[in-house]
């Protein structure tokens, strides 16, 4: 690959990179640079996915026959819920923000760093702190609970490490303020002149929406994780109705925050798809403000609809129908941005690069997962359905088929400015098919299981349901090939990719006006925007029409 | 940064101890609160006039020890939408618990 400088850096550096500035152990662990911060939390976060995922193998492995067979039943316990609580608290929750935001998020404003870099690193000891402290406690046997902690399971009848991993993700939630107050203070107060609000692309208002929701909500988990802790250790009566407390009071506050939190899961990757379905259809995305304005409204009404997770817990008639008209509401602000990537794609350039081809994986399992959302919202149907494999399809559309989805696109689309390198755009788009292939036969027939009754959280299930685990199986197979791939073609680019074009994509965005890999600094001078946010016209300053790609991609 | 400045000239050390005196009487008082049969008068008044007490002592504790008294609108923007957060949650759990036995869809 050859770099134009001219059509794409202006504000680079030829001094060299953060990769380069100090090569010692120390000069990365005690480094304020938001983008080593970046690569160390893609590392650990990668690892937790990894160990995550073979929990998931372990779960599949046991349902491909009917009887409980591979794992005891108290084992399979653990297992799922040690799949849950890395993959929801260790992997989903920190992985875009963490990652790709951190890196990505002062540079498309145009700042030197986050507004707070000492705190940046904090937030990252301080997830090492509490991952490290959940590892332990796995170690030890784990925990039995579900990844949701319901009481009285967590309080009354555990004997698992309850209180070990709790501890471990009420340290891990202060990684997540802080990062979540990072970013706000960072977009208020760190964007280059000219760099309004209405110019800031759409993966900055997602951040910024999600920062919202981490600062408002984490607490209250935080807090509720403490109760039980509390419970168990001093016998306070707080969820316990024998000495005086409510079960279901834990449930509202367990998930005023963790209705939330798949907000901070999918409002990160709604960004990344903004992002990747204007720039690689080269088109101005449709409806900027819609867009910016539905993610804050996701962030706003998705605190009001937490009751849906308890329609059969015991909540009151009225509440319900509260919680599940509201469940109705939040799926507006979805629609239209859903609506508006759709208009964007019309008449647009459209290429099909392996990013893209995420974009468009994400845009059919995000709807499909997000519409079946709307099954489970309504009163009366989710009382057949709550509790079976129809709600484990319908999140894992959500969490894999979007946000997972939507990480793997965000990585590929920014691996030449993060790393400098190339990947193989072969392997990228066979591992980018295998994963929506493998995804969809993993899952979809968990729609059909779920319907025909088959409850979740069960080592065992009728004989007449095995064709379809089967099918589920063999599809968690091709998915786990569809996600070891790009670890390996991604590491391989690291020694052997061909050197990255400062603006590989050719793209109007700050981030990529400069070099690739970045300087320390971010820019030698300051930015002054000039464009608005998605120009592919000749205001935005590039002379892209001398540089279409097929002349600068030559690798 | 001259802003921060600017708000720690407001605060000094006679101020910050009268701070920490309110939360002490103020946790003194909470506790012979308690002490008094209050919901005589009518049932949850001791829960009330402890929330009474403790929203004093948050509110002390913000807008002096955290400077919010002299931040700019957007600290205090920020720090009332806090509690309307706050009241959210409340309010959302109140209307299933309040709504069980009785209101619109009471059994």
């Amino acid at each position: 690959m050859q770099a134009s400088d001219a059509i794409s850096t202006g504000y680079g550096s030829a001094k060299g990179n953060y990769l380069t500035n100090g090569s010692t152990l120390a000069s990365w662990l005690l480094t304020k640079d938001h983008k080593r911060i970046a690569i160390m939390y893609l590392v650990t976060v990668s690892m937790f996915f990894m160990m995550g995922g073979l929990y998931a193998a372990a779960i599949r492995l046991e349902l491909l026959t009917p009887a409980s067979d591979l794992l005891e039943t108290g084992t399979y316990n653990r297992v799922f819920t040690q799949h849950g609580i890395l993959m929801i608290f260790f992997f989903l929750i920190p992985s875009i923000p963490a990652i790709l935001g951190n890196f990505m998020l002062p540079l498309m404003i145009g700042a030197k760093d986050l507004a707070m870099p000492r705190i940046n690193l904090l937030s990252l000891y301080i997830y090492w702190a509490g991952g490290l402290l959940t590892l332990y406690a796995l170690m030890q046997g784990g925990v039995d609970t579900g990844w949701t902690f319901y009481t009285p399971y967590s309080t009354t009848f555990s004997n698992s490490y309850v209180m070990a991993v709790g501890l471990g993700i009420f340290i891990n939630g202060f990684s997540s303020i802080l990062t979540g107050l990072n970013f706000i203070v960072t977009i208020h107060t760190m964007r280059a002149p000219g760099m309004t609000w209405f110019r800031l692309p759409l993966f900055v208002w997602a951040h910024y929406a999600t920062s919202l929701v981490m600062i408002l909500g984490t607490p209250v988990i935080a807090i509720t994780v403490l109760l039980v802790a509390i419970e168990r250790t001093v016998k306070v009566g707080i969820f316990d109705p024998a000495i005086g407390g409510d079960p279901i009071l834990f449930q509202h506050l367990f998930w005023f925050y963790s209705h939330p939190a798949v907000y901070i899961m999918i409002l990160p990757g709604m960004g990344v798809v903004s992002e990747l379905i204007s720039n690689f259809s080269r088109k101005k995305i449709f409806g900027y403000e819609f867009i910016a304005f539905s993610s804050i409204a996701i962030a706003v009404f998705g605190f009001l609809v937490w009751g849906h997770h308890m329609f059969v817990s015991g909540q009151s008639v009225y509440a319900g129908l509260v919680f599940s008209f509201l469940t109705m509401v939040v799926a507006v602000p979805s629609a239209i941005k859903m609506f508006n990537w759709t208009a964007t794609l019309y008449k647009g350039s459209i290429t099909f690069d392996t990013p893209m081809l995420y974009a468009f994986g994400f845009m059919g399992l995000f709807l499909i997962g997000g519409l079946t959302g709307l099954f489970l919202g309504s009163v009366g149907l989710t009382v057949h359905l709550t509790d079976t494999y129809f709600v484990v399809a319908h999140f894992h559309y959500v969490m894999v088929g979007g946000q997972v989805i939507a990480y793997l696109g965000g990585i590929h689309y920014w691996w030449p400015k993060m790393t400098g390198r190339m990947y193989s755009e072969f392997w990228g788009k066979i591992s980018a098919m295998l994963v929506f292939v493998g995804f969809n036969l993993t899952f979809f027939p968990q729609f059909i299981l779920g319907y025909q009754g088959m409850p979740r959280r069960y080592a065992a299930y009728p004989e007449e349901l095995q064709v379809l685990n089967i099918f589920s199986t063999a599809g968690a197979s091709v998915l786990g090939v569809g996600l070891v791939m790009p670890v390996v073609y991604l590491t391989h680019s690291l020694v052997f990719g061909a050197k990255a074009a400062d603006n590989p994509w050719m793209l109007p965005g700050l981030e990529w006006r400069t070099s690739s890999p970045p300087p320390t600094e971010n820019f030698d001078v300051m930015p002054v925007v000039t464009w608005e946010a998605y120009e592919f016209g000749e205001e935005n300053g590039l002379d892209l029409e001398a540089a279409r790609r097929s002349d600068v991609v030559t690798a | 940064m001259s802003d921060n400045h600017e708000q720690h000239d407001h605060m000094n050390i006679p101020k910050y101890v009268g701070v920490f005196l309110v939360l002490v009487v103020g946790t003194i008082l909470t506790y012979y609160a308690a002490l008094v049969d209050m919901d005589s008068i009518f049932p949850g008044a001791n829960t009330l006039v402890a929330l009474l007490i403790a929203f004093t002592k948050m509110a002390v504790v913000m807008l002096f020890f955290m400077h919010v008294y002299w931040s700019k609108r957007l600290i205090w923007l920020s720090a009332i939408g806090s509690f309307f957060w706050l009241a959210i949650m409340f309010a959302f759990t109140l209307q299933d618990y309040l709504t069980r036995s009785e209101g619109v869809f009471g059994r």
